[in-house]
């Protein structure tokens, strides 16, 4: 099966081996993948800001990018359901139209496509720890994928989860409201923080960089001994 | 007041709630009972999916329908010997009311719950024209003696504990007691129990007006509109045009889904109906029956892509379940209508000058759009708003706009893209230490003045895949 890499800019610039796990992973369940080199950001940023036009120039190249892609898969909830949201938005636009729709029904997130589309629950990971799980907003709410990463994780040997408060409770992230309400996303992820380490838990995981840069990076200003981990991170580790 | 509750900017009014310890801990108490309550009370009813599929249905078809059901709700109404006076704006509304409290000669006036007459600020006119108006809903009248506006729109004292409400008891009306919430109760009833009996008029707000049978219904837990509309001759009804539904079978959904999504009770104690003025065949009902029906902005809103924003049955389960509004409360928006609906209605009603910040107080988590039993894409329509106040009202931040510039030149130029991804590393060298940057510059100091920025990936991903081998980690 052909799948193609959307990275997301976050995982190429700040994390990008959660981009190396994810290719590894997709590899180990015979998945050929190929990353298209001209795909850049899939224009959230923008959009949740309110900049729809601009927005609209970087989702017209990730169109242009995965074009010829079979299955477009991405370890980020968020960025795959703003991919789903160019059917809604171009669906006034003859030229984009079709392409748009095309993206939207092709593009999974990765614990999505591997039990939806591979129908992979047990990856045969081994990762010795507790966790607890941050079930990010978008990936939940407007993705609608709430039980694969469940699935996959309740199969990794040695892997305890532990039930995280007030789970469905948004981290504060919201892309620009971080910067923008700082002090309101603070107060957020204060207490999203003090619950994850209320679990007595040493990782937090998430399928969500942007989540985990925001509850990792208070956990660290904090000096908390917890550590905010991607998903792909326990999936490939043996 | 009006819908707009003070005139400190948006960062002074958060700051202030944020500093607030005690509404805090009282808000994230009362989230806690209404999200369970809501669950639970959705789960009992099983299929809760359907039933909010059946209200968003009753909700569109009312609206699409408007007109008809309003003058239909106007025929009967005027049937019963009512007279209902439409109002294009606050003031026509509140003129009206005025006058016929004028023409009573009254001085007494006791209201039960009402987010519109909140919106119109209806008291202050009557105030002003000499009445003594009487809120009796124990949260209103709690915060009208204590001279403070709602900070929810089903539980408006949530703000306030039992200790001070106490205080506010002993100083404004002489209590002696303790801070017992069933001696509180035992007062308030005592007091009020005597504003009703000597009320001259008695306003109601609206949950739902039928519009077959020109009924005005109310539910409360208090039974204070039962009390309202019950003693006075007088009955003034204050309803928001959209406030309707075509018949009783709808009033039974719509009153099913409001009672579980607001507080998670199956029916409140209380469901009153007010069907016109006292009939010859009846024994009792108001001499005098006046139905205000108040657009003030909403007909704009008709026709547009927020329309569904008026499908709002003011329950109040998106502010309950919402993660801003919880660590800022209720007076930080700023307006009488807070929490997500409120982020989405206010700047309709009342324009983006006052109100431009409301739409970004959210992270668009979707927690409202979830919980809402009419399915209201509310954190879809705080999107619209951005849209609007950046490409229409161009209102946003010049630094931002150029920022975004900036965004729309690097999403579609795949070159420029990946060369600043391999210099981000670099390019952010000199506030990095130990792999950590605490200390940001420009736009990234929002960020790491409440928590740490990871220094970049030593090498980009795309970098990384472009030299390895197949199968191979490097």
């Amino acid at each position: 099966m052909k799948v193609s890499l959307f990275i997301t800019c976050l995982c190429d610039v700040m994390a990008s081996d959660v981009g190396k796990d994810t290719v590894e992973i997709l590899e180990r369940f015979g998945c050929e993948v190929d990353f298209p080199e001209s795909q850049t950001c899939c224009g959230q940023p923008a959009y949740n800001s309110g900049y729809v036009t601009k927005a609209k120039e970087s989702m017209k190249q990730m169109m242009k990018a995965f074009k010829e892609s079979e299955y477009v898969v991405s370890p980020s909830g968020s960025c795959v359901a703003m991919l789903h949201e160019y059917a809604h938005l171009f669906k006034d636009d003859s030229e984009w139209r079709e392409v748009a729709q095309e993206l939207a029904d092709k593009s999974y997130e990765l614990t999505q496509f591997l039990v939806d589309v591979l129908g992979v629950e047990d990856v045969g990971a081994t990762f010795p720890g507790k966790v607890t799980y941050h079930r990010s907003c978008h990936m939940t709410r407007l993705l609608g994928v709430t039980e694969a990463p469940f699935k996959l994780l309740k199969n990794v040997k040695g892997l305890e989860l532990i039930d995280l408060p007030l789970c469905e409770d948004c981290c504060g992230f919201g892309g620009t409201f971080a910067v923008k309400h700082s002090s309101i996303s603070e107060q957020m992820v204060k207490e999203k923080t003090e619950h994850v380490v209320e679990t007595g838990a040493d990782y937090v995981i998430g399928g969500d960089m942007g989540c985990l840069m925001n509850i990792g990076g208070r956990l660290s200003r904090d000096d908390r001994q917890v550590t905010a981990l991607h998903i792909t991170k326990i999936l490939n580790s043996h | 007041m009006g819908i707009k509750i003070g005139n400190a900017p948006f960062r002074d009014r958060v700051q202030e709630g944020i500093e607030n310890d005690f509404m805090r801990g009282a808000v994230s108490s009362a989230q806690g009972r209404f999200r369970s309550g809501r669950l639970k009370a959705a789960e009992e009813l099983g299929d809760w999916e359907d039933w909010r599929t059946l209200g968003e249905e009753i909700r569109s078809h009312t609206l699409q329908n408007l007109d008809f059901y309003l003058e239909q709700l106007s025929e009967q109404v005027s049937k019963r010997g009512g007279k209902v006076f439409f109002a294009q704006t606050a003031e026509e509304a509140n003129e009206y009311i005025q006058n016929v409290v004028k023409k009573k000669e009254a001085k007494k006036i006791v209201k039960s719950k009402s987010m519109v007459t909140e919106e119109i600020g209806l008291n202050e006119t009557l105030e002003r024209a000499g009445a003594e108006v009487v809120e009796t809903d124990l949260g209103e009248w709690i915060l009208q003696m204590d001279e403070d506006p709602p900070s929810h729109i089903v539980t408006p004292a949530l703000h306030k504990n039992k200790e001070q409400i106490r205080e506010t008891f002993a100083s404004k009306k002489g209590y002696k007691n303790s801070d017992l919430p069933e001696e509180l109760a035992t007062f308030a009833r005592e007091q009020l129990r005597k504003e009703f009996l000597s009320a001259d008029v008695g306003i109601t707000g609206c949950n739902f007006a039928v519009a077959e049978s020109g009924a005005v219904t109310f539910v409360t837990n208090e039974g204070n509109a039962r009390l309202v509309t019950a003693l006075p001759e007088t009955q003034i009804s204050v309803m928001g045009m959209e406030r309707l539904v075509p018949t009783w079978e709808e009033l039974d959904v719509m009153v099913s889904l409001l009672t579980r999504a607001a507080v998670g009770q199956k029916l409140t104690s209380y469901v009153t109906s007010i069907t016109g003025t006292k009939q010859e065949d009846e024994v009792d009902g108001p001499e005098d029956y006046h139905l205000v029906i108040v657009d003030n902005g909403r007909s704009r809103i008709l026709g547009t892509e927020f329309q569904s924003a008026l499908h709002c049955i003011r329950c109040a389960a998106c502010i309950n379940v919402c993660p801003v509004y919880r660590h800022v409360g209720g007076h930080s928006y700023g307006s009488v209508y807070p929490g997500p609906i409120g982020a989405v209605l206010t700047p309709l009603l009342d324009g983006y000058e006052d109100h431009k910040d409301l739409p970004y107080a959210s992270t668009l988590c979707a927690a409202c759009t979830e919980a809402c039993p009419v399915k209201i894409p509310l954190h879809e329509h705080l999107v619209r708003h951005r849209e609007i106040i950046v490409e229409k009202e161009k209102k946003s931040p010049k630094s931002e706009r150029m920022m975004m510039d900036g965004f729309a030149k690097w999403g579609s130029h795949p070159a420029a893209y990946k060369l600043s991804t391999k210099m981000a590393r670099k390019a952010l060298k000199p506030w990095t230490k130990d792999d950590v940057i605490q200390d940001g510059p420009g736009p990234l100091k929002g960020w790491t003045d409440v928590r740490d920025f990871p220094a970049p990936s030593e090498q980009t991903f795309r970098a990384w895949f472009k030299t390895r081998q197949k199968g191979g980690r490097s």
